[in-house]
């Protein structure tokens, strides 16, 4: 264990180290988790995973709309006279501690009865005693151990819907009847030359109806069900005219079952029965590797994910009252706590409010606002309680009338054909033509072969290995994105990923980190007395700048100030020795020159002489120079900024020359943009982080979030990229176009199966043996080369 | 020979069997989460009962080498 870092959190601990039974912690939170595990012996979770724990922050009356028992009811799974279930989503759990200390709550509350941890989905369902114990206790409990649940509108207002297993139930029993089928076929098998006329086996003679019989048995459920979809979707694409894969599929099923039958029926054969089901299995199979879905990220995300249930409302005798967010009304009164977000439009009636806008537009600077002012939704009250006064509705809030755009209620996917359909249109036409050839020739040539060849191609050429190359290529690629914390939606997005030939960013958030801000100084340099007493300042001072600037200075001996005043809004002024200094706007330090600067800075004086400015920059994410030259050679790209043009030239020196920059533009700009660059044919990938972008991502082709911590926070999209990777995103661009490649070539190699088998068929010589060593190994050997292929590639990206 | 009914009839009831078990297995949401189980098993009562007499644990003499 490093000595310096947080028995608890893992956190360095700096001047505040707390030494508690022999171990150390950075605060006084941490200390507490540890006291309230180590008084009911659970101290094993810090055996299983050092430094596992989250510090536990707590508000006042965060949790007091849970006292509502309406809203409690519509959050509960399950409800009767004694027990409640509820499933929370806790962000924080990440490792075998965290299931470890989640299903031990009973330890810590005897009226928690069981708790059941989901690691993918990150929640816990906690069944317990209602009328000893509450819902806000629990909750509160949970946050007092670092691990605060996250609930919020979304969970109000949309009940869960129940879990389609569907796909499961059709994998069980296509390879129940794959089994059995080819358990039954085995006489057939191992007596294939023999038949009643010419001998064999007497037995397998006399009891072959049997065995023919209960495959066709076992089939019948296999294409009625477990290849439903496939019917559904080959009709769905004849009847608006796209031809798509699963046409050939269908009818090869179609066409498996219908000649087998006929087989067993006029005794012409065994039948296909083992190839049928084989195929619906794997097809089935691929289907649930490309499902492969980030449980814990939500790609649906909309406002209604950051929004509390419920907010404080003050009536008219002057009484705190718990309120829904939905019954919110104009002129209301609401108090907003420290920390809260502001669900609604309004006017500030406090003296002063610190917002921060992060949610919206990716800034992590907080804006000031005084009384009077309007305050839209969206913004986190950073600095105190405010008190606010209503003056829309939730819907129809500037940020979240967003969401009635119509591109919201479109569903995109849709629209898009995927590689694999664009093909499926022509091998089903040639592979009609194919059959109808080489059916005409056998009608004159031999008649009775007729048919059977006929079926014997549409068999052959049912492109199951064709349709399993892109879900495995695709699939493995998703998982290798998701390895490298680049985490799709679907496997459809990587193919939209490799067409895309214009990029838009977002700049605050996105180009821009949240964390860190550089700041340079201009003007008269400060001689070391005026720097301690800057210092000694604006230590006193709780104003963000303050503490970044900070941060920033150089160790100072700590000196008593001989005076101090801080002037809201303005600035602060101190005075040592002599000098007396002035920190804050322009105009508080009787700047007079300065110009309408849109930069953000704090300027001093000294003594009433001017001296300089200290100049907040945007930090940007290490290495954008490279990311943006590289991407340049062959995409188009533009930065789309909801900000003012402060930082233009700086962007320009980064960026790659005559990269089009715009400047304040909103939410609803940034959607059209992207439309009007559609209209002109472009696939264009949007990268942005805040709610502000929301529209943009979910017009664009391919909508990519980055997020600094992907439990958090990110706006509906297709992806969610972590920060850290911000510059790897070309390579996976590249790595996307690649994927590409990789299904077309298994494409080619399938094909060459197809051709293989369609000389038996054409020829008639397929015999059901043939086609059951085909189809596999045609499948398994596309499969084979594009897990290998794409594990070759996902080896070369970082 | 007919035999083979009886045999291939137990051979399908006992497929079946296991068939039905695996519907009722994700039916009651046992394939929803493939992850935590795995970590599950592995926890036993680990329940760190307070050691008071540890403290007071007589110190080892610590024997110097000998030069």
């Amino acid at each position: 264990m490093d000595s310096q870092n947080c028995y608890h959190c893992g956190d360095v601990c700096d001047e505040s180290l707390i030494l508690f039974d022999k171990k150390k912690f950075c605060c006084n939170g941490c200390k507490t988790v540890y006291q309230i595990f180590s008084e009911n012996d659970l101290t094993y979770y810090y055996d299983l995973k050092s430094a596992a724990g989250a510090t536990p922050i707590t508000v006042e009356g965060k949790y007091d709309f849970l006292d509502t028992t309406s809203i409690v009811e519509k959050l509960i799974e399950f409800n009767d006279e004694q027990l409640q279930i509820i499933n929370l989503f806790i962000p924080h759990i990440h490792c075998s501690s965290c299931i470890w200390i989640l299903e031990n709550l009973n330890k810590l509350n005897s009226f928690i009865l069981n708790s059941q941890v989901d690691f993918p989905k990150k929640t816990v369902r906690i069944t317990y005693n209602h009328t000893k114990f509450s819902l806000k206790k629990i909750v509160v409990l949970l946050s007092r151990i670092g691990y605060e649940p996250k609930i919020s509108l979304d969970d109000y207002d949309n009940k869960k819907k129940p879990v389609d297993r569907s796909l499961l139930y059709k994998i069980g029993l296509a390879g129940f009847a794959f089994g059995n089928v080819m358990f039954l076929s085995f006489p057939d098998y191992f007596d294939l030359a023999s038949s009643q006329t010419s001998g064999g086996e007497f037995w397998l003679n006399k009891y072959q109806h049997v065995f023919r019989w209960m495959m066709f048995f076992f089939s019948v459920p296999v294409v009625s069900y477990a290849a439903k979809d496939y019917f559904i979707s080959a009709y769905k694409g004849v009847r608006s005219k796209l031809l798509n894969i699963d046409v050939p599929i269908a009818l090869g099923i179609l066409v498996l079952f219908i000649r087998s039958t006929l087989d067993i029926v006029f005794n012409w054969g065994p039948g296909f029965f083992d190839s049928l089901t084989g195929l619906v299995f794997f097809l089935l199979l691929g289907k649930f590797f490309q499902q492969k879905t980030y449980a814990f990220l939500s790609f649906e995300r909309d406002y209604k994910s950051y929004f509390p249930i419920a907010v404080t409302r003050i009536n008219t005798k002057k009484q705190e009252e718990t309120t829904q967010v939905h019954d919110i009304k104009p002129g209301d009164k609401l108090l907003i706590r420290n920390e809260e977000l502001i669900p609604v439009d309004g006017i500030l009636l406090s003296e002063k409010a610190t917002i921060q806008y992060s949610f919206v537009t990716g800034e992590s600077e907080p804006v000031h606002k005084t009384s009077g002012e309007k305050i839209y939704a969206g913004g986190k009250q950073l600095n105190g309680a405010i008190e606010m006064n209503v003056l829309k509705t939730v819907s129809q809030s500037y940020l979240t009338q967003l969401w009635s755009n119509s591109v919201f209620q479109t569903n995109r996917s849709d629209s898009f054909q995927t590689l694999t359909d664009r093909i499926g249109k022509r091998f089903t036409i040639s592979v009609l033509t194919i059959a109808i050839i080489a059916t005409t020739f056998w009608l004159f040539y031999d008649a009775s072969k007729a048919l059977n060849v006929f079926t014997a191609v549409l068999i052959i050429a049912c492109p199951c290995a064709i349709s399993l190359a892109a879900p495995f290529t695709l699939g493995n690629m998703l998982r290798i994105f998701g390895k490298k914390k680049f985490y799709l939606k679907d496997t459809q997005s990587i193919e939209q990923l490799a067409q895309v030939d214009t990029a838009i960013f977002d700049k605050t958030g996105t180009i821009t980190t949240n964390q860190t801000s550089s700041i340079s100084y201009e003007g008269i340099p400060l001689n070391s007395e005026e720097e301690s007493l800057l210092k000694n300042t604006i230590r006193a001072s709780n104003h963000p700048l303050s503490r970044a600037l900070y941060d920033l200075l150089a160790e100072q001996n700590i000196v008593t100030l001989d005076d101090y005043e801080e002037h809201h809004g303005k600035g602060i002024e101190s005075a040592k020795d002599g000098t007396k200094l002035k920190i804050g706007s322009a105009d508080f330090v009787g700047e007079q020159q300065a110009k309408k600067a849109f930069d953000t800075s704090v300027h001093i004086s000294s003594n009433a002489n001017y001296k300089g400015k200290f100049v907040f920059h945007n930090q940007y994410r290490e290495g954008l120079p490279d990311l943006f030259k590289a991407m340049k050679e062959s995409i188009d790209l533009a930065i789309l900024s909801g900000d003012n043009p402060s930082e233009k030239e700086r962007l320009q020196k980064l960026l790659p020359p005559l990269t089009p920059l715009y400047f304040n533009q909103k939410p609803k700009h940034k959607l059209e943009f992207i439309k009007k660059l559609q209209q002109q044919e472009k696939k264009v990938l949007m990268v942005g982080d805040g709610l502000n972008d929301a529209g943009a991502l979910t017009q664009s082709d391919v909508g990519i979030a980055i997020s600094e911590n992907t439990n958090v926070f990110s706006p509906a999209c297709d992806g969610i990229l972590d920060a850290t990777k911000f510059q790897q995103l070309y390579a996976y661009i590249q790595a996307s176009k690649q994927a590409v490649k990789i299904i077309k070539l298994s494409f080619i190699l399938s094909l060459a199966y197809n051709i293989f088998g369609l000389y038996f068929a054409i020829s008639g010589q397929l015999t059901p043996v043939i086609a059951a060593i085909l189809m596999p190994l045609s499948s398994i050997s596309v499969v084979a080369f594009a897990t290998v292929m794409t594990n070759i590639l996902g080896k070369k990206l970082k | 020979m007919s035999v083979i009914y009886l045999l291939l009839a137990i051979s399908i009831v006992v497929a079946i069997l296991f068939f039905i078990a695996f519907i009722v297995s994700v039916k009651s949401g046992q394939y929803d989460d493939s992850y935590t189980p795995s970590v599950r098993m592995l926890f036993e009562d680990e329940l760190v009962v307070k050691k008071t007499s540890s403290e007071e644990k007589p110190k080892k003499l610590k024997i110097k080498p000998t030069k």
